[in-house]
């Protein structure tokens, strides 16, 4: 229980982990929408491709990227799944009762496994490169620009720190409680779905109790030490666009461009 | 006073045949925290303890001293990676259905208790374990009345929420939740953590009067030596995971050089003796109550 990582950042020393947040952050969304473009084997072969390079400059362990696989498995099967037999198409290459598998439909089954591996590959290797206080920050720094139409950027980013930091305290807690009221007789393995639920009753309350009891605390602190929010605030790692984020965002670019290009074969 | 042992221990045994003469026995047993990672940590290495009934002990040690680790063996929250702990004789692992009933007999009462009331009301949070036990609502009832008694709650409180009590009173009701079951054992982690002078002292001499009157056995783990030679005849000192000293008071405040290496101390009216020994050898040195002290001092004034 104790246990739980949010994200999974892999700290290691590359130009991946060494780029700035924003850079990633928007990169991902690029590399995501140029992704749901493709319409072309060569796209998904460019794709693979280009995450494979950037996967050797993170210096991740590959076995950790698939790893993100193994949550997804089930979508995958469901989603390749139907569209393998429920696709309409002329050339059928088996039919079989009510079971028609069509040329069409192993081609959209395939583009549909080929594009949520690749996105779920991707996407992954933001969170593994990206620690999560610098994910806030570099969200923070990205929605500044909504500031005047009162897009309250910086406490959407405190708030997505403090939920992050308190994660770990609050599934201690939540063990300490668990044994506690187990030492009272409380069962939490037997019984049925609606008996089980009801059994969560003795660890909710104390937890949302001591939650509470804990954010107070923290805001009280907060005021002692004079936060205004980011009135005056500076941040001791400022985010700087240097000339490898310009790099990257060209190398990201390029990728789209290549990506178009395979949508003319 | 009999017949108050008999209220609230009614089944002598359910095993006439258990034979140890030991109500508590751990027989070398280790227990490693995230066994073959990076993270891997002995907290309790290589431990044997003999505990008889009715006895009173103190535990004491340094943060991370693995005290808190050997409690939770007791009633089996945790398995050891290694050793047999025994209660009543029996192995307690060898019956998974009968974990809850263990659980009832050794009566846990875990640091800062009170952070585990959850009912609306007092009375119905002291209910909580009788009720799991499956007990008639009558037999219920009574049991919750004994323990509030006990721990010196009275009406007014039954039906007062939880949180409208003050912190000592808040502790007292979560420690009448474990009483409630009737336990044969009770064990309290740091009972008087975060409480001010009088609701420690009204704590320890209700600890004091579950130990003499009721009969249980106890198992008071503590930070404070005075409160540990004040109250214990047997103390056990645990140091990185192992028992390190076991024995009375006075043998094991003998030895206070040993205890400040790990980090403890003697109590504090006996570090004055000893000093005052020192200066005048008449005074008797291994004293650890302020009264002792005053009496033995009036002795040497006014023979």
């Amino acid at each position: 229980m104790t246990k739980i990582t949010i994200g999974q950042h892999y700290p290691t020393d590359s130009i991946i982990h060494h780029l700035d947040a924003r850079v990633k952050l928007i990169g991902t969304i690029m590399y995501i929408v140029f992704l749901l473009f493709v319409n072309h084997y060569a796209g998904y072969g460019v794709a693979a491709l280009f995450l494979t390079g950037i996967i050797a400059l993170s210096k991740i362990p590959p076995r950790l990227i698939f790893r993100g696989l193994r949550m997804i498995v089930f979508i995958l099967i469901f989603a390749a799944g139907i569209n393998l037999f429920f696709t309409a198409g002329e050339t059928v290459l088996f039919h079989f009762a009510f079971i028609r598998i069509t040329l069409e439909g192993i081609m959209m089954a395939s583009h549909m496994a080929m594009r949520l591996i690749l996105l779920v590959m991707g996407s992954s290797i933001l969170t593994l490169t990206t620690s999560p206080i610098q994910l806030t920050d570099g969200i923070e720094s990205l929605l500044n620009p909504l500031k005047p139409i009162k897009v309250p950027a910086h406490d959407i980013a405190m708030l997505m720190t403090i939920a992050l930091r308190y994660i770990p305290a609050l599934a201690e807690e939540m063990e300490k409680i668990m044994k506690a009221q187990k030492a009272r007789g409380a069962d939490f393995d037997t019984g049925g779905l609606i008996k089980r639920i009801r059994s969560m009753l003795p660890i909710l309350v104390p937890l949302f109790v001591s939650a509470f009891k804990r954010a107070d605390e923290l805001a009280t602190a907060m005021e002692a030490r004079c936060y205004r929010g980011d009135i005056n605030r500076t941040k001791m790692k400022a985010m700087k666009m240097t000339r490898t984020e310009f790099i990257g965002m060209g190398v990201m670019i390029c990728f789209g461009g290549l990506i178009f290009l395979t949508r003319l074969l | 006073m009999k017949a108050q042992t008999n209220r609230l221990n009614p089944q002598p045994n359910e095993g006439a045949e258990e034979t140890s003469p030991y109500i508590i026995e751990l027989r070398q047993i280790s227990h490693i925290y995230n066994e073959d990672s990076v993270f891997e940590k002995r907290a309790i290495d290589n431990v044997s303890l003999k505990i008889k009934a009715g006895e009173m002990v103190a535990l004491i040690g340094h943060t991370g001293s693995g005290k808190s680790t050997l409690i939770q063996h007791l009633n089996a929250l945790l398995k050891p990676s290694s050793g047999m702990v025994l209660i009543n004789g029996k192995d307690i692992h060898t019956d998974k259905a009968k974990l809850k009933s263990i659980r009832q007999r050794v009566g846990l009462v875990f640091q800062y208790p009170e952070h585990q009331l959850f009912e609306a009301e007092v009375f119905k949070d002291v209910a909580f374990g009788p009720n799991q036990m499956g007990l008639t609502e009558e037999e219920v009832n009574t049991r919750v009345k004994s323990a509030l008694e006990v721990v010196g709650l009275d009406e007014s409180c039954y039906h007062k929420s939880p949180f409208e009590l003050s912190g000592g009173q808040k502790r007292r009701a979560a420690i009448a939740g474990v009483l409630a079951m009737r336990p044969e054992i009770l064990i309290l982690d740091e009972p008087t953590a975060g409480l001010d002078p009088r609701g420690r002292d009204e704590i320890l001499s209700q600890i004091k009067h579950m130990h003499t009157k009721l009969g249980l056995t106890i198992i008071l783990v503590s930070h404070s030596m005075d409160d540990a030679a004040r109250l214990t005849d047997r103390i056990l000192v645990m140091n990185k995971g192992c028992i390190i000293c076991d024995g009375t008071p006075i043998e094991v405040f003998a030895q206070g050089e040993m205890l400040k290496n790990i980090g403890l101390d003697v109590p504090q009216i006996s570090s004055l003796m000893t000093c005052l020994h020192e200066k005048n050898s008449n005074l008797p040195t291994g004293i650890f109550s302020v009264e002792a002290a005053a009496d033995a001092i009036m002795k040497l004034v006014r023979p």
